[in-house]
C-alpha cells in the first residue's frame, strides 16, 4: 500500500485534477457557505460583509463581527420556505415510488428477454436520457397543452367532455418527473435482475413454491441493491429539481429549485438564495452518507 | 430456460412507448403547416427554412457547440487523471476530502452548483462569458468522466502494467503505451457524456454566462417559457436526430471494434 504517490507523474494525476475541484468545487461552495451567513446590500457584490485582507487582523475581525444567522432565522420564519422544501421532498418521494412501480416490471421484462434482445433494449432505454432534457419536457409541454394529443385523444375516446387543464399542475410535474427519472430507475434495476441467478428460481419451483411467491421471496430481496441505487438515482436529484416544475408546473407552490432560482434571479436576494441552498445541500448529503455507512456495514459484515 | 410471458412483453413494449411517443410526437408536430401548434394544418418544412434564417438560434447553436467540444475534452483530461489517481494511488493524504469531490457534484443540484459557481465569479470579479460556462461545464462533466473511466481502471488486468514496470518503463510511458490504449474506448464514451451533458444543459449555464454567450438551451427556456411555438419544435427536432444518429453511430462503432466500455451512465 502506498502512501504518498511517488513518482512525478503520479503526483500530476493527483494535484491537478485535485487543484481544479477545490478550486471551482470546494471553494465555490465555502462563498455560499459565507454568504449565507451575510446580509443582503444594495451594492455590487450585493451582499454585506466583504472580506477585506488589506486591512489585516482587523479586516477579518470586522468580517466576523458582521456574520449573522439572520437568513436561517429567516427560512424558519416564512413558511414559504418550509412549504417549498416539503413539497419538494414530497414530490420526490411519490415520484420515486411511481417510478419503482413502472420501472421494476420494465427491467423485468428486459432481463428475461434473449440476450442479443437485451443489448439493444438497452440502447434503446438508454437513448432518450442522450437527447437533451429541456427537449423532452418541451415535448410534454406540447403533448400537454389545452388543445393537444393528449386532450384530443381523450375527447375523441369520450373519456372527457370538457378538455382537462394539464400544464400548471402537480400532475404535469409528476408526468414530466417520472418521463425524464424512467432510465435512471430502470438500468440500476436491470443490472441487478439480469445478474439474477436463474437455477435459485428453479430451486423454489421444484421445492413447490408458487410464482408468485418465488418472485416475493426470491426475486425482489435480491434485487435490493437495484432498487436502493435506482431510489438514490431518482429521489436525490429530483429534490433539486429546476427544469421540470418551472416548465410544467404552475408558479403558487415553487419547489424549492425553483426558489432558490427566483430568490437569486427575481428577487436578488443572493444570501437568502445561499441559505436555501446550504439547507438543501444538508438535506441531500445526509441519505447519501447514510447509504455509504450502510454500504460500509455490510462490506465488513462479509 | 428464461420464459419470456405475454406480461413481461407488454411491460417492455409499454415502458419504450412511454419514452419514445412524446419525441416522435414533437417531430410530427415539428412538420405542421399551421402555425398554431395544436391544429394539424398538413405537412410542411417551413419551420425549418425560417429557422435557416433565424441568426438569433443559429448562433445559440454555434456557441453550445464550441463551449461542449472545449469543456467535453477538458473535462475527459481531467476525469481521466483523477481515475487514474483514485485507483492507482491506494491510500493517500486528502483521499476522502478528493473522493467526496469527486462524487458530491454528480448529486448536486444544478441550481446549487450553477449559484456557487456565479458566486465565485462574483468574489473573483470575472467576467462572466464563454469562458466561464467552459469552467463551470468542465467541472460538472469531469466528474461523471472519471466515474466511467474508473470502472473501466479498475477490471482492468494490473499485470500488463506491472510488466511494463518491470521492463524498466517510467510510470508515465507505462501509462501511455499500455494503460491509455486499452482505456480509449471508456474515455471515448466518457468524452461524449460530457459532450451531450455540456451541449444539454441549460441551469448551471444560466448562472455563469454573460452577455454575447447565450448557449442553445438558454436560447429555447426564453421562447418556450410561455408556451410551444413551432419554430422550436423544428430546432429540438434538429437536436433529436443528431444525437440519436451519433448515439447509435457510437454503439454500432463499439460493438463492432468489440469494445467492452458501454457508454453507461453506472
Amino acid at each position: 500500500m502506498k502512501n504518498q504517490p511517488g513518482s512525478l507523474w503520479q503526483r500530476f494525476t493527483l494535484a491537478f485534477p485535485y487543484a481544479w475541484l477545490v478550486a471551482f468545487f470546494l471553494v465555490p461552495f465555502l462563498i455560499v457557505l459565507k454568504i449565507s451567513f451575510s446580509q443582503g446590500a444594495i451594492a455590487l457584490p450585493p451582499y454585506r460583509p466583504v472580506l477585506d485582507l488589506t486591512a489585516g487582523w482587523r479586516g477579518i475581525e470586522m468580517f466576523l463581527a458582521g456574520l449573522s444567522l439572520d437568513n436561517y432565522r429567516l427560512l424558519g420564519s416564512d413558511s414559504l420556505y418550509l412549504l417549498s422544501y416539503l413539497k419538494s421532498l414530497q414530490i420526490a418521494a411519490f415520484s420515486t415510488l411511481i417510478l419503482l412501480i413502472i420501472g421494476y416490471p420494465i427491467a423485468y421484462g428486459m432481463a428475461r428477454t434473449p440476450r442479443r434482445l437485451q443489448a439493444v433494449l438497452v440502447v434503446l432505454v438508454m437513448l432518450p436520457f442522450w437527447t437533451s432534457f429541456l427537449i423532452r419536457i418541451y415535448a410534454w409541454m406540447n403533448i400537454l397543452q389545452r388543445d393537444g394529443p393528449l386532450n384530443e385523444l381523450l375527447m375523441a375516446l369520450h373519456v372527457v367532455s370538457t378538455p382537462p387543464v394539464w400544464l400548471a399542475t402537480d400532475t404535469a410535474i409528476y408526468i414530466g418527473i417520472v418521463y425524464s427519472y424512467l432510465p435512471f430507475m430502470v438500468l440500476p434495476l436491470y443490472a441487478v435482475l439480469e445478474k439474477l441467478d436463474e437455477s435459485l428460481l428453479e430451486a423454489a419451483a421444484d421445492l413447490g413454491c408458487p410464482r408468485w411467491k418465488t418472485f416475493w421471496l426470491v426475486t425482489i430481496p435480491l434485487s435490493s441493491p437495484g432498487v436502493l441505487a435506482g431510489v438514490l438515482l431518482c429521489l436525490i436529484p429530483i429534490v433539486g429539481e429546476f427544469v421540470i416544475p418551472d416548465l410544467l408546473g404552475g408558479s403558487r407552490a415553487p419547489m424549492i429549485g425553483q426558489t432558490i432560482w427566483m430568490e437569486f434571479f427575481g428577487n436578488k436576494d443572493w444570501p437568502a438564495a445561499s441559505a436555501v441552498a446550504v439547507v438543501l445541500v444538508c438535506l441531500l448529503v445526509t441519505p447519501i452518507v447514510l447509504f455509504q455507512h450502510l454500504a460500509m456495514r455490510s462490506e465488513e459484515r462479509s | 430456460m428464461r420464459k419470456v410471458s405475454a406480461f413481461n412483453i407488454l411491460a417492455i413494449v409499454l415502458g419504450i412507448a412511454f419514452l419514445y411517443l412524446p419525441i416522435v410526437i414533437l417531430v410530427i408536430y415539428s412538420f405542421n403547416a399551421s402555425r398554431l401548434v395544436a391544429v394539424w394544418g398538413g405537412w410542411s418544412t417551413q419551420w425549418y427554412a425560417e429557422l435557416a434564417g433565424d441568426a438569433e438560434i443559429l448562433q445559440a447553436a454555434f456557441i453550445s457547440l464550441r463551449v461542449a467540444l472545449v469543456s467535453a475534452s477538458a473535462a475527459t483530461v481531467l476525469g481521466t487523471l483523477a481515475a487514474v489517481a483514485l485507483v492507482r494511488l491506494g491510500r493517500f493524504r486528502g483521499r476522502l476530502l478528493f473522493a467526496s469531490m469527486i462524487y458530491a457534484p454528480l448529486v448536486m443540484p444544478e441550481v446549487i452548483t450553477g449559484l456557487s459557481m456565479l458566486l465565485l465569479f462574483v468574489a473573483f470579479a470575472v467576467d462572466r462569458g464563454f469562458w466561464t460556462v467552459i469552467i463551470a461545464h468542465t467541472t460538472m462533466a469531469m466528474c461523471f468522466v472519471t466515474v466511467i473511466v474508473q470502472s473501466r481502471l479498475v477490471d482492468f488486468d494490473m499485470s500488463l502494467e506491472e510488466a511494463a514496470m518491470d521492463l524498466g518503463a517510467s510510470p508515465l510511458r507505462t501509462f501511455l503505451s499500455v494503460t491509455l490504449p486499452l482505456i480509449v474506448p471508456a474515455i471515448a464514451a466518457a468524452w461524449m457524456l460530457a459532450f451531450a451533458l455540456s451541449l444539454d444543459d441549460l441551469v448551471i449555464a444560466s448562472f455563469t454566462t454573460g452577455p454575447g454567450a447565450t448557449t442553445l438551451p438558454i436560447r429555447i427556456y426564453s421562447a418556450v417559457r410561455l408556451g410551444v411555438k413551432p419554430e422550436i419544435n423544428a430546432v429540438c427536432s434538429i437536436f433529436v436526430g443528431v444525437v440519436g444518429v451519433a448515439v447509435l453511430a457510437a454503439s454500432l462503432l463499439a460493438k463492432i471494434s468489440g469494445a467492452r466500455g458501454t457508454p453507461a451512465r453506472l
